[in-house]
């Protein structure tokens, strides 16, 4: 057991840090939604440049190459350094990983390199508005036509979907097949007339997701992805295909954000307040066992080499720490939290989502409950 | 960076595993327990093996291991529920290691040989103090050695019955001189360590029953209710766990960041194991609530344990000071 960095993680890290403080892109802009938006891809253009898009990509595929841990390192020292995510987030965690993994040689060439530059943005259609939690019921028709396929029907949650280039769409190519054996991955052009895209408004006031509509969306053959019917499998790589040491960076965030609450909790006087003590020492407790699981299952998928369902114990652990320090904030705030601008009060409103996106609470038990424990399945 | 452990401990872990399940089967706990006694050829077995100085200095008679390799073994003993003056007798030997004079630390012979037993508590209560050799107490103004020569302890006729609780007759002693509080995280972590067992163990039996169990034609761990607790308990250890090694291997490695983690893992493995067994019974419904039943010996050790060597309401205050809470007032 050695929780210390080694000499060489400590340089990789050093180096992390230093190009971080160097090509640091300074604050969001305020204003309007283009300019925040340029203000990403210019980011991830520039990590580009210097070969940190990639950093989990093989070398063959213009990534780093970068190890589990150096990842994580990585991962933790942007949370830390408070840069933005890359505009095309999800062509690099989940998109570029199923095209190197699923894709054929031609396939690779001509979708990796664009996503690394943020040159084409990628986007999920994966969720419908009938199909959340259980996604192998989805019912959006892939109808073979010549040497391609017709697509209709709807996705919904799709993030990016107004500025993406490609979307990773499953549907149901075969409606008499079991429900997980009909389904097929396509790389959808979301640039052509049968794809429409509506701004989906959340609870915040704001629309970071979409619904995106099909209207005989063509897509063709050499843009299926793992073969006609292979489409759960490959949507599965997708899924599995979740940020190493994402359990490392969420705590750093956490641990940034409850910097902030114990200083406002001081600024109004209230830091010997018995009951404001022992909220902030639980969120500090869970905090801290976010980042050491973390530690222990990337020691664990070191050694084994398998991911295990670590995964979904600190998307839990961090939904609900991020849920209740966001909570303790609005309340020291009082009736100044009543702003609907206020920061906190905006995070507060918007954490009532961590519990739901990327696998609610109860799915997530479920996996803990069916894969972990062993016990019985619900079906 | 490599959070897990070495071949070494693996091995430690597994024989200590091994050993327990064979010696500390149900049955002999519950013989142990309703008689309010320990056996003491078992308690020499274990010392043989070199349990009871695991993490003391070779030249005190010890192990010359560290505070990882006695939380394995705490963990393990509070997995098999075992009756046995262990832990009380190791955390007397961190007190007088830590905190301890030389001459003091003549003492640490026969803890690491289990044959001049130690054993700690507060003015309210201690562990395992009859029959022990070098009782020590700790309060607010340190921590003393008493002389049972010269006063009594006074059995507690406690909920746990799996080891002894008795509140001394004074508390005037010889002080140990040097870092008290570094002897008292340490013995913290030992503690925690035990209660991550005990969860664990409490899990272990709540995943067991909910797949045999059967209500309305299916196991009752198919259904939400029961599955959702069963996964929350798993939670509640693996963060204990976490929390719990992660304190033993900054005392041994990095004890500038003892304190904050030995506050840590003891608040969260004394709710973690009490939210365990609570749920466990719950999973096991009436019958988990039977004497007959073993789940109330773990149910009543989580509770005790909770309750001894700082409550998690008093090691949580001490986390929110660390974290900055209150200064500047």
């Amino acid at each position: 057991m050695d929780l210390t960095l080694t000499d060489e993680e400590e340089t990789f890290r050093d180096e992390v840090r230093t190009w971080l403080s160097e090509n640091h892109p300074g604050d969001e802009p305020d204003g309007d939604d283009t300019a925040k938006w340029e203000f990403s891809v210019d980011w991830q253009r520039k990590m580009h440049a210097d070969g940190w898009a990639g950093v989990a990509w093989p070398k063959e595929y213009g990534g780093r190459g970068a190890s589990l841990l150096e990842q994580t390192i990585f991962y933790s020292e942007m949370a830390e350094a408070n840069v933005p995510r890359p505009a095309n987030i999800l062509g690099l965690v989940m998109g570029g990983p199923v095209v190197m993994a699923h894709g054929d040689e031609s396939q690779r060439e001509r979708f990796l390199e664009p996503i690394l530059s943020a040159e084409e943005i990628w986007c999920q259609g994966f969720s419908e508005p009938e199909s959340g939690s259980d996604l192998a019921s989805l019912k959006t028709k892939a109808v073979k036509d010549g040497d391609g396929w017709r697509i209709n029907g709807q996705k919904v949650w799709t993030t990016l979907g107004h500025v993406a280039k490609w979307c990773m769409l499953v549907a149901r190519s075969d409606f008499d097949a079991p429900k997980h054996k009909g389904l097929t991955y396509f790389i959808l052009d979301m640039e052509q007339d049968g794809v429409e895209v509506r701004p989906l408004v959340q609870i915040t006031g704001e629309a970071e997701f979409n619904e995106v509509f099909f209207e005989d969306a063509y897509v063709p053959d050499e843009n299926v992805i793992g073969g006609v019917g292979n489409g759960w499998n490959v949507a599965i790589t997708t899924l599995m295909n979740e940020r190493a040491g994402l359990g490392a960076s969420a705590a750093v965030g956490l641990s940034q954000d409850l910097h902030a609450l114990v200083e406002l909790i001081n600024e109004r006087g209230l830091g010997n307040d018995p009951l404001m003590r022992q909220k902030v020492a639980k969120l500090r407790m869970s905090t801290e066992a976010l980042r050491l699981g973390s530690m222990r299952s990337l020691t664990q998928v070191l050694k084994t080499g398998i991911p295990g369902p670590e995964g979904s114990i600190a998307k839990l652990q961090w939904s609900s720490t991020n849920q209740a320090l966001t909570e303790l904030a609005t309340d020291v705030l009082g009736a100044e939290g009543l702003e609907k601008d206020d920061e906190w009060t905006y995070k507060m409103l918007r954490s009532r989502a961590n519990s739901i996106e990327g696998g609610t609470t109860e799915v997530l038990k479920n996996i803990v409950a069916e894969r972990v424990l062993g016990l019985p399945k619900l079906r | 960076m490599n959070f897990g452990f070495n071949d070494e401990q693996t091995e430690i872990k597994s024989t200590a595993r091994q050993f327990l399940e064979n010696r500390f089967k149900p049955s002999v706990v519950r013989e142990l327990a309703e008689a309010g006694r320990y056996d003491e050829g078992l308690w020499k077995e274990i010392c043989e093996l070199g349990w009871a100085g695991i993490a003391l200095d070779d030249e005190h008679g010890g192990q010359g291991l560290g505070m990882v390799e006695l939380v394995i073994l705490c963990e393990e003993l509070g997995y098999a529920c075992a009756p046995t003056p262990f832990l009380a007798n190791a955390c007397a030997g961190l007190a007088l290691e830590w905190a301890g004079s030389d001459a003091q630390q003549e003492g640490l012979a026969g803890i690491a040989a289990g044959d001049a037993r130690g054993a700690v508590g507060s003015p309210e209560a201690f562990i395992d103090a009859e029959g022990a050799a070098v009782p020590i107490v700790f309060d607010e103004d340190g921590a003393r050695i008493l002389d049972p020569d010269s006063m009594s302890f006074e059995r507690i006729d406690a909920i746990d019955q799996t080891r002894g609780y008795s509140k001394p007759s004074s508390v005037d002693g010889e002080p140990l001189p040097g870092d008290v509080d570094a002897a008292s995280q340490r013995i913290c972590v030992a503690a925690a360590a035990e209660l991550v067992g005990i969860g664990q163990r409490a899990l272990d039996m709540a995943v067991e029953y909910a797949k045999d169990r059967h209500q309305f034609e299916r196991p009752i761990g198919a259904y939400q209710a029961v599955s959702h607790n069963c996964a929350g308990m798993l939670y509640d250890v693996e963060e204990a766990r976490s929390l719990t090694y992660y304190a033993a291997w900054a005392a041994d490695a990095q004890p500038e960041s003892l304190p904050m983690a030995a506050a840590m893992a003891k608040a969260r493995a004394s709710d973690a194991a009490w939210e365990i067994t609570k749920a466990s019974l719950q999973v096991h419904a009436g019958i988990g609530f039977t004497w007959e039943h073993d789940l109330h010996f773990l149910l009543k050790r989580a509770r005790a344990g909770a309750q001894l060597f700082g409550t998690a309401a008093q090691h949580r205050d001490r986390v929110a000071g660390l974290a900055g809470m209150g200064s500047g007032n």
